[in-house]
């Protein structure tokens, strides 16, 4: 066991891959439980098709991709909560749509250019071996700016997750933090996507809070909860993948359905013994 | 100075006004219930007096150190999430946000006003549960707990009854009456329960799109809207 550690340990893009993939995990699962509660998982989704297609222009371009690929999300990510809060479109059926037109776009782009090849399949979904020295310098610093302003602000995240109403009426600018969890959520998504792909980053959001929320029963619990189980599930999968051979999004995904699994089953005990 | 003093107020939305010409104002103490039906503008004047919407013209003006930020609210309960994993305490804490500015963190004084309030209202024991596990009459002196934290001089509470049984309900009116009349916190409550708010309030509000009636509770008694609208429940 720790030989193999050791093993995987050795090869520098391994450690690249959990460096990148523990930050990006931490930071999802943060900004995670703030989209579930307040019912904009779809944003995440949005978000990563929407990136697929800027990294394939961007790849079309020469460009380098994270460059291209986090301000394009960026704004995809403002207009997206734009639209979600604008109760006379429909906000589901807008982000499908600009979700399947990136998706759209970027494979167009790629097919015209480079054809249809490995690296396609890897932005889908995912590839241990995407991570350069680049990537995880940009991944730390990003994660440290996320996870900083994720506790200077915790208080307000809290306030206009659980009643926006009440924060805008005691003076908290709810447009602005909404704005700023966006732009992180951007951020992260980008940084993951190319490990994760496209199909499979938006589970890192997801999973994690609602994993957390079958036990947990304070938000700072749930918090703590998320940030702890995603990062455990990404190693998890990360070694699986290694391991096996499997693509990494897809090991990553799988250990966060077992962790479901096990706290949905701890939480139904639980709710059955009547313990609080 | 009134707490809040409504000038020809007029609110609409994109161009159709709701209510307009409205002219009232609530003291210190005060207890003033605005009633009217469906639709005559009541959630609409609250949403303006919290500063979330803004008035197509006149004037809304704040004094006896009152701002507007600091107005006790308390939400109509479709506005809260039920199924939220938060305890008790975090959810009360959380009415202290308004004095912390860009502060991160709570200080020892905002702990232990959210502790003296939920003392206050009964639920100290509550502290650590999750608000999904409450019934509603506790939820509700959950959220009651967490806008007074949020101020010291006027409550603002939207149809804070409804779905709560009878029982529950004449003990939310008891507590709001000490409240009122204890801390001498003013009130101001959209109803629709109108036997009630004519026996506890000093003052009420009457819409229908325009100011039906302003005045004290006893006046109200007496007038025609007044009688009409508290219908054959009153024998003179």
């Amino acid at each position: 066991m720790i030989d193999t550690l050791a093993e995987m340990l050795s090869y520098p893009f391994m450690v690249r891959a959990f460096t990148v993939g523990a930050l990006v995990a931490l930071c999802s699962a943060l900004l995670g439980v703030s989209l579930v509660l307040k019912r904009y998982s779809m944003i995440g989704d949005g978000l990563s098709h929407v990136g697929f297609g800027a990294l394939a222009v961007a790849a079309a371009l020469n460009m380098t991709p994270l460059a291209v690929a986090i301000p394009v999300v960026i704004v995809a990510a403002v207009l997206l909560l734009r639209i979600s809060g604008n109760s006379k479109i429909k906000g589901d059926a807008a982000i499908a749509l600009i979700s399947t037109s990136s998706l759209a776009v970027g494979v167009m782009v790629i097919s015209v250019t480079t054809g249809m090849n490995t690296d396609v399949y890897n932005y889908m979904f995912g590839s241990i071996l995407a991570m350069s020295e680049d990537d995880v310098r940009m991944s730390i610093v990003l994660s440290v700016i996320v996870l900083v302003l994720f506790i200077f602000f915790y208080q307000k995240i809290f306030a206009i997750t659980f009643d926006e109403t009440f924060a805008r009426a005691t003076g908290v600018r709810a447009g602005m933090y909404n704005t700023l969890i966006a732009v992180l959520t951007a951020v992260t998504i980008v940084l993951g996507m190319r490990m994760m792909g496209a199909l499979l980053i938006s589970s890192l959001i997801i999973f994690p809070a609602l994993t957390s929320m079958r036990v947990c029963r304070t938000f700072r619990g749930v918090i703590i909860s998320s940030a702890v189980v995603a990062v455990i599930c990404l190693v998890a999968g990360i070694m699986v993948s290694y391991l096996c051979s499997t693509p990494a999004g897809a090991s990553v995904v799988m250990a966060n359905i077992a962790a479901l699994a096990v706290f949905s089953a701890v939480g139904a005990l639980r709710n059955r013994g009547g313990i609080h | 100075m009134a707490l809040i003093k409504c000038e020809n107020v007029s609110i609409g939305y994109e161009g159709q006004t709701v209510v307009r010409d409205l002219n009232f104002h609530i003291d210190s103490g005060d207890y003033l219930c605005i009633v009217g039906e469906n639709g005559s503008g009541k959630s609409t004047l609250v949403k303006s007096l919290l500063g979330l919407k803004s008035v197509e013209s006149g004037r809304i003006l704040f004094g006896d150190g009152l701002k507007q930020n600091e107005i006790g609210y308390l939400p109509q309960q479709t506005d809260v999430q039920k199924d939220f994993p938060a305890s008790v305490y975090e959810v009360v804490l959380s009415g202290r946000l308004n004095s912390r500015g860009l502060k991160p963190f709570y200080s020892r004084e905002d702990r232990n006003q959210a502790y003296e309030k939920m003392e206050m209202l009964g639920i100290r024991e509550l502290e650590k549960q999750c608000v999904r596990d409450l019934s509603g009459g506790q939820r509700q002196r959950v959220l009651l707990a967490r806008a007074l934290c949020a101020t010291k001089k006027l409550l603002l509470l939207d149809e804070p009854v409804t779905g709560l049984d009878p029982i529950v309900t004449t003990e939310f009116y008891e507590l709001i009456r000490e409240i009122n009349r204890g801390s001498g916190i003013a009130v101001v409550m959209v109803s629709h329960d109108i036997e009630s708010a004519v026996k506890d309030a000093t003052h009420i509000l009457h819409l229908q799109e325009k100011v039906l009636f302003f005045g004290t509770a006893e006046d109200y008694r007496k007038s025609r809207v007044g009688r009409n609208f508290l219908g054959g429940g009153q024998d003179d």
